[in-house]
């Protein structure tokens, strides 16, 4: 069994365990533990979304040109000109307001909903919050989005326009947008500019299914005390880190796994009574172990992992 | 799974800590029902009942978590209660879910509010502007080249530097026969909104970009208004610029202001942490910035459509002089619900 040897103190639970975890206090106060996405998942968003709007734009551009011929066919064919000049009009105004409403309110549409994610970030597992731990305000989700008119759609025209050619100005517009596609670098919350005006930031959205308990089927063959019994000397050998560890082993049940660790803990409390059946063994020891480290836990003696004392 | 049998797997579990698990899961997993189909954006699908025990239901779980921290070594158990309190903490302190509602104060004192909390950026802002016109009208009465700089030929058309009295009339009057106002005016508003987003956004780099676009805009103005000066229709210019000008000028010195106090609480945060600071700053001027929007939309209206109808000055002076009292009454004297809300929230 591999247990590397590592802070668990509860008080503290959630406390930097990779580089991306963050605690956040809610209002209730109490602490969780939340991821925040990567930045491969925002760029991946970012860009799903961005089809997303093209695709829209022009499936409107051809729905307004279909129905633009139909009108002016039928203008020709009845009135003249007048009426189907009207309506040529009205079909420009639609084409306008379609046009401001995809750069600057699908982000706001979405992220106010209830999931607080456009279809790209929940593609990618991901979502916005607010970074005190309080309510998600619209003021939020408008500040962050109306940013991204410098970060993203003022820049790119700008660089498509000039071209590589055009020298100095190509060369501003891109320096620009890699100052802002790259700001998400150079701060460990991987905050965007509109991020740091709005007190949002962009978190993984947690997905995890309740799991049988692991104690609720009685003792092999229904007799209430289990068949392996091992002494207190025997179970204070290992802490909280290694029940926990245990427990993933027990559920990912993988024959090797099970072998391997079986030998390990045999070795080191001095039993070989539970060979060829590894599984019922470790099931039992695991059991009586954490019991006897929640018994502990009751009582305030607390012991983190083997390298602790008791 | 009946009552019998859940009351006999409690009985069953060894340990102390899964029979306080297997006691509460109902409560979890009725929570976490509500959740996803809240995720799902189905309301509609949850009975008021549901609603009702929503807050109850996430404090409820927020403290079995709290406990089995301290009692459970169950990893299981403890990464799906953390995961659950999130998602319901989410749901729980999630946008407001009615948009509506969201509308209503802001239009019934939130915007007001917002724009009389930035009041100083505002006179900051509209100093600039004054400077930028005299800067215009200055530079181009030494010099009728500058007018060229400021204005690109293309859309100087027939408003260039000495041009006759007729042909400068002739832009301010008589276009009322003029086809496809409403595409111009859909147009015009298109364009001012973007540029007034540019000014809001631009304050990150310190709100100078929002202070030099504010002056650049409006340089322009004191350049055409020294050219219609020349020929003696500054008055008549004056209008022609008021109709739309009172609601559009004021719209584009809210959002340089907005921008402006972005800037100044990146600069100076004052006692508070520079995150904290620039965040508040942002959602005070995206109010703003959303109510500038909206102001365009009426300015664009007033350009393409009043501004062509009424063809003489003193029509014109009115209609903008009425919009500038409404804005400024809206904005300084109103006081509506939402203001003395909104303080005690922050």
């Amino acid at each position: 069994m591999k247990l590397g040897r590592r802070r668990n103190r509860p008080t503290q639970a959630g406390r930097a365990r990779t580089g991306k975890e963050r605690t956040l206090v809610t209002p209730e106060g109490i602490a969780l533990p939340v991821i925040v996405a990567g930045r491969g998942a925002r760029a991946g968003a970012l860009m799903i979304d961005l089809i997303i709007i093209v695709v829209s734009m022009i499936l409107a551009l051809i729905a307004l040109s279909q129905i633009g011929g139909g009108v002016a066919a039928f203008g020709r064919a009845a009135t003249g000109q007048d009426g189907a000049g009207y309506a040529m009009q009205f079909l420009t105004i639609v084409w306008i307001i379609i046009l401001f409403l995809f750069r600057n309110a699908y982000f706001l549409f979405f992220e106010l909903g209830p999931r607080g994610a456009t279809p790209g970030k929940r593609l990618t597992g991901i979502r916005i919050a607010a970074r005190d731990g309080g309510r998600l305000t619209a003021d939020m989700v408008i500040a962050r989005n109306l940013l991204r008119d410098i970060e993203l759609f003022l820049p790119v025209p700008l660089i498509l326009m000039a071209g590589p050619e055009s020298g100095a100005a190509w060369l501003a517009a891109a320096g620009w947008f890699a100052i802002f596609m790259l700001f998400p670098f150079f701060n460990c919350d991987v905050l965007r500019a509109g991020d740091v005006i709005a007190g949002s930031w962009v978190l993984e959205s947690p997905r995890q299914k309740l799991q049988a308990a692991m104690t609720v089927a009685p003792f092999e063959g229904g007799k209430t005390t289990p068949k392996y019994r091992f002494e207190p000397a025997q179970l204070d050998v290992y802490g909280e880190f290694e029940v926990k560890a245990l427990e993933r082993v027990l559920r990912e049940d993988r024959a090797d796994a099970i072998e391997t660790v079986y030998r390990t803990i045999a070795g080191k409390i001095d039993r070989t009574d539970g060979w060829n059946d590894e599984r019922h063994f470790l099931t039992d020891y695991y059991k009586q172990l954490r019991e006897r480290r929640e018994a502990g836990m009751r009582m305030g003696r607390r012991k983190a992992d083997k390298h602790s004392d008791a | 799974m009946n009552a019998l049998t859940d009351n006999m797997a409690i009985e069953v579990a060894a340990l102390r800590s899964d029979r306080f698990r297997l006691e509460r899961e109902a409560d979890w997993q009725r929570l976490e029902a509500i959740v996803v189909r809240m995720e799902k954006g189905r309301m509609r699908g949850i009975s008021d009942a549901d609603l009702l025990a929503l807050p109850q239901l996430y404090r409820t779980v927020a403290s079995s978590l709290s406990i089995a921290r301290e009692t459970s070594l169950d990893a299981a158990t403890l990464g799906y209660l953390e995961a659950l309190v999130q998602r319901a903490w989410f749901v729980v302190y999630g946008p407001r879910s009615s948009l509506w509602e969201w509308l209503r104060a802001f239009l019934g004192g939130g915007w007001s509010a917002a724009v009389r909390g930035i009041g100083l950026d505002i006179a900051i802002a509209l100093t600039v502007m004054i400077a930028g016109v005299a800067v215009g009208w200055l530079l181009v009465s030494h010099d009728p080249q500058w007018y060229f700089a400021l204005m690109s030929r293309d859309m100087a058309g027939a408003r260039v530097p000495g041009a006759s009295a007729e042909a400068l009339r002739g832009t301010l009057f008589g276009n009322d026969d003029k086809n496809g106002l409403s595409v111009f005016a859909a147009q015009l508003f298109s364009n001012n909104a973007q540029v007034s987003i540019l000014s809001f956004a631009l304050g990150f780099a310190l709100g100078i970009p929002s202070l030099l676009l504010l002056v650049h805009n409006l340089a322009l103005l004191g350049a055409m208004g020294w050219l219609y000066h020349g020929q003696g229709l500054l008055l008549d210019f004056a209008g022609w610029i008021c109709v739309h000008g009172t609601t559009e000028l004021f719209a584009i010195m809210l959002s340089g202001a907005a921008g402006l106090h972005i800037g100044r609480a990146i600069a100076f945060p004052g006692n508070r942490p520079l995150l904290e600071a620039t965040a508040l700053a942002g959602r005070r001027a995206a109010l703003v910035m959303t109510g500038v929007v909206i102001m365009l939309v009426v300015a664009a209206l007033l350009e393409g459509f009043a501004r062509q109808l009424v063809d003489h000055t003193p029509g014109r002076f009115a209609i903008g002089g009425f919009m500038l009292l409404a804005w400024c009454s809206y904005f300084f004297a109103f006081r509506g619900n939402a203001g003395p809300r909104r303080k005690a929230g922050q």
